[in-house]
């Protein structure tokens, strides 16, 4: 009897069609039942409300910030840059196109609004974040102008150079420019950063 | 040596004490209003919540932004709630720091965060409609949910001016309102019922989410169990 | 396609010359003969070993948020229930998963009393079970202090004072395990590591053991037959075994499914299992300056919790309470060699032994039962016997009964009027 049952099923060539239709319906259901499980342990690793709300929009006041000046906050547990632009710093922008990576911002380092000249929706105030593009130092304020400098940010680590819009120089160690985060301004000088009006 | 000795011992005799009087002290739980999916009372329960609560006790493990849940908008919480903290990220802190509290009341007033589950809604309803006067007390307050044997404790009662004054009976132990408030009795337990309907959601924020989610998640299994079982007799048609 | 499958034959050639893959299958898979005649209780072995790989995925991923520090523990518990995306369910996974682990191991052991599996030649798989026994019971017990509640850190508190009952070296004993003079952070820091490195690689370990024994004698069935006695002639299969898979594995899977509906309808429903699972004095925050009312171990512990406050102390010293907990977990381990039945399925079995198994199932539930609640719970007896209270009586008569049947198991098994055996299994 039993020997019987095993010689059946070690001869049997033709397909079981009823055993081909399950074992297809359950692995399929089951493929699905174990994605959708995976989901929530997936999702476990994103960053959670805590991260979320250290992370959230900061807003900064810049009108006590005299033009020339810098202030540093921190964004994300980055350090957040605004820098109040001179005129005469903002005309100086122009002058050394030739001398930088990616003088047109074809990277998009920078939302679209910042896609300009100055990398700026209002040209007075850079806002970038202060880590280099290379391996993530933050760069050291350097505005003093020379003959071949216009002012802007070395970084001590590789030497990476930039201008003041966050654009940076041939010749440096980092590949693309500083970054411009999301930013709006609330007020004329009340600045929203890490959120945009199209992203609001 | 002798010290060690003494606490093991104590330990384990208050382990195996009999309780003796535990079953015999309970008092009458009221059953609370709670309904998960009323979101207006939800939110005149957080109301509640923020403005009278939030004095003394914190409930540090709630965000403020989870008030988004019981369909409030950032703009709402930001203008009507935020009180004790500056972002809607931030949790809900108390207004005085532990330290002040514990001096002033003896204890530190407890995080509410979790209170419902580790004390039940039904206690927490009788609870805030359980003060009465009691002269003897330090607060110029008594409370049998709180304490059945005593019935001390050390928070005052916060919302008298909306009860009223309410006088224990020691023989029935019955409370009745001496000095009404400026809620009727209704009132005043519709306003407890909607605060413990708030801090029931807040116990455990992700309760409606799980309980929804269950429903597809059983069907989905049901359906695979069917799969199975007819693979299961595919299969085994070759041994019965 | 017979290019491809070419090419599948050739890799896992390429990998059999390296590493004995296909052997390995066949010898626990698919050449693994499993006796045909496997009922409900064969659940559960399978079930307890995905309960296992479910609780450690669960665990490093509570892991990746959970603070083992005093300060901070109780925090990062609520934090994985809030802030953590699905931290909920992960949490609920976790310990509506440990529960179970208990509800299907403990299944799975009655499988052994009834079908006499522990007997010879089984005696060393058995007792590798009654070791993963032993490690699932501390690992519970490890893991239960972490979310640092009230009955978290009194748990803990007595449990280790337990140890301070043992003479002589009782109390630095005690003060070694805590690493403080009580429950602290000390404490904790350790546990967390015992709970989530050490015991899980001594459980894995005797899994591992359990299994190679198991596919090294072969399955015990509810017959109690030896299948390997009766062979095919020409192929040497036994008559009655079935291959593993897919036969087993396409059956395991329908229990998976049930035991999978269970698992979701308590954890989407009922997390909490009315305070069995999560009780609400563990929401309170440990302080070791208030102890509440009623401290009672999880529900999985309670049998053997009755039995340590059912034991009188001797003088001042609660060590026979103790040695008399431990024995009664430790009881298991000798019944390979306690019970001399001709047979070993209770279906060959007579009424004594039946009746011995009913008794201690029910001793084992009453007292698991009396555990949970106050010892006062039924009253006193009048004065005619010392106002002593009803529930501790009943449970010195039970935890007498609980003992007996091991105690007492040589003899109700040696005289006991059993069946003949079929040569072959039955259904």
């Amino acid at each position: 009897m039993s020997s019987n049952q095993i010689d059946k099923s070690q001869t049997k060539i033709e397909i079981d069609e009823e055993k081909r239709k399950f074992l297809i319906a359950t692995s399929a259901a089951g493929a699905v039942g174990c994605a959708a499980a995976a989901v929530p342990f997936v999702l476990s690793m994103t960053p959670s409300e805590r991260a979320k709300a250290a992370g959230a929009p900061v807003e900064i006041d810049v009108s006590k910030l005299a033009p020339g000046e810098m202030k540093v906050d921190e964004y994300r547990g980055q350090p957040l840059w605004i820098i109040h632009r001179t005129d005469e710093q903002i005309a100086k922008l122009a002058n050394h196109d030739a001398q930088l990576t990616d003088p047109d911002l074809e990277v998009p380092q920078q939302p679209d609004y910042c896609k300009n000249k100055t990398r700026a929706i209002n040209p007075k105030y850079a806002v970038l974040l202060g880590t280099c593009t290379h391996l993530g130092c933050s760069p050291a304020q350097n505005f003093a102008v020379t003959a071949d400098w216009d002012g802007g940010f070395v970084c001590a680590c590789h030497g990476s150079k930039f201008d003041l819009a966050g654009r940076v120089f041939k010749g440096s160690p980092a590949p693309t420019n500083l970054v411009v985060p999301k930013h709006q301004y609330l007020t004329e000088t009340t600045l929203l950063v890490g959120e945009d009006k199209e992203s609001a | 040596m002798n010290i060690k000795n003494y606490i093991t011992k104590a330990l384990v005799l208050l382990m195996l004490l009999p309780l003796a009087n535990l079953a015999n002290t309970e008092v009458h739980l009221d059953k609370a209003p709670i309904d998960p999916s009323n979101q207006a009372s939800l939110q005149r329960g957080a109301r509640t919540f923020v403005n009278n609560c939030l004095g003394c006790h914190s409930a540090n493990y709630m965000r403020y932004k989870r008030l988004e849940d019981i369909g409030l908008t950032e703009k709402q919480i930001k203008e009507n709630l935020l009180f004790t903290a500056e972002k809607v990220g931030d949790p809900m802190t108390s207004a005085i720091s532990k330290k002040d509290a514990k001096k002033w009341f003896g204890v530190a007033p407890p995080d509410l965060s979790v209170e419902v589950r580790a004390r039940g809604a039904d206690w927490l309803y009788s609870y805030m409609r359980g003060f009465y006067r009691d002269s003897t007390s330090s607060t110029g307050w008594g409370n049998c949910v709180f304490d059945p044997v005593t019935c001390k404790v050390a928070m005052p009662h916060v919302l008298y001016e909306l009860q009223g004054e309410q006088v224990l009976d020691h023989k029935t132990h019955q409370l009745t309102l001496a000095k009404p408030g400026r809620l009727s009795v209704a009132e005043y337990d519709a306003l407890i019922g909607d605060l413990t309907n708030f801090m029931a959601y807040m116990a455990e924020p992700a309760k409606q989410q799980r309980n929804r989610l269950g429903w597809f998640v059983l069907l989905f299994l049901g359906v695979l169990l069917v799969l199975t079982y007819k693979l299961k007799k595919a299969y085994w048609k070759d041994i019965h | 396609m017979s290019l491809l499958t070419k090419k599948a034959d050739e890799l896992l050639g390429w990998v059999d010359a390296r590493f004995p893959l296909t052997s390995n299958i066949k010898a626990h898979l698919t050449e693994y003969y499993a006796p045909k005649n496997f009922n409900f209780w064969y659940f559960f072995g399978s079930l307890a070993l995905l309960v296992l790989v479910l609780q450690i995925v669960t665990g490093i991923f509570l892991t990746m948020h959970y603070k083992p520090e005093a300060l901070m523990a109780f925090a990062s518990v609520e934090y994985i229930m809030r802030d953590v995306p699905w931290g909920w369910l992960i949490r609920y996974m976790h310990s509506t998963g440990a529960s179970l682990f208990f509800v299907v191991i403990y299944l799975h052991m009655f499988r052994g009393l009834l079908y006499g599996s522990y007997r010879n030649p089984r005696e060393l798989i058995w007792l590798f079970g009654v070791g993963i026994f032993l490690a699932l019971m501390g690992e519970a017990f490890f893991g239960y202090l972490l979310p640092w509640g009230q009955m978290s850190y009194w748990g803990a508190q007595v449990i280790t004072s337990l140890f301070g009952t043992v003479p002589f070296i009782g109390p630095d004993i005690a003060e070694w395990l805590r690493g403080d003079y009580l429950t602290s952070d000390a404490t904790l820091n350790r546990f967390f590591a015992f709970h989530v490195i050490a015991l899980p690689l001594v459980i894995l370990g005797l899994v591992a053991a359990h299994i190679l024994a198991l596919h090294e004698v072969g399955s015990n069935n509810p017959d109690g037959v030896e299948i390997k006695k009766l062979k095919d002639k020409v192929t040497g299969i036994p008559l009655d075994g079935i291959p593993f898979h897919p036969y087993y594995t396409v059956k395991d899977m329908v229990g998976v499914v049930v035991f999978f509906i269970v698992f979701a309808a308590i954890i989407f429903f009922a997390p909490e299992m009315g305070g069995y699972f999560l009780e609400a004095n563990n929401f309170v925050p440990a302080d070791p300056l208030v102890t509440p009312a009623h401290i009672a171990p999880t529900w999985y512990f309670t049998p053997y919790y009755s039995i340590l406050r059912a034991v009188p102390p001797i003088g001042i010293s609660q060590f026979p309470g103790v040695a008399a907990m431990g024995l009664s977990v430790l009881a298991f381990v000798f019944l390979p060699w306690l019970d001399r039945s001709p047979v070993k399925s209770i279906r060959y079995k007579g009424n004594l032994y039946k009746g011995w198994l009913a008794a201690f199932v029910i001793s084992f539930l009453v007292l698991g039962y009396l555990g949970t609640v106050p010892a006062n719970v039924w009253g006193q007896f009048g004065a005619w016997l010392g106002k002593a209270d009803i529930a501790t009586v009943v449970a010195r008569i039970f935890t007498a009964i609980y003992f007996a049947f091991f105690i007492l198991m040589p003899w109700y098994t040696k005289i006991d009027k059993t069946k003949p055996v079929p040569e072959r299994v039955t259904g």
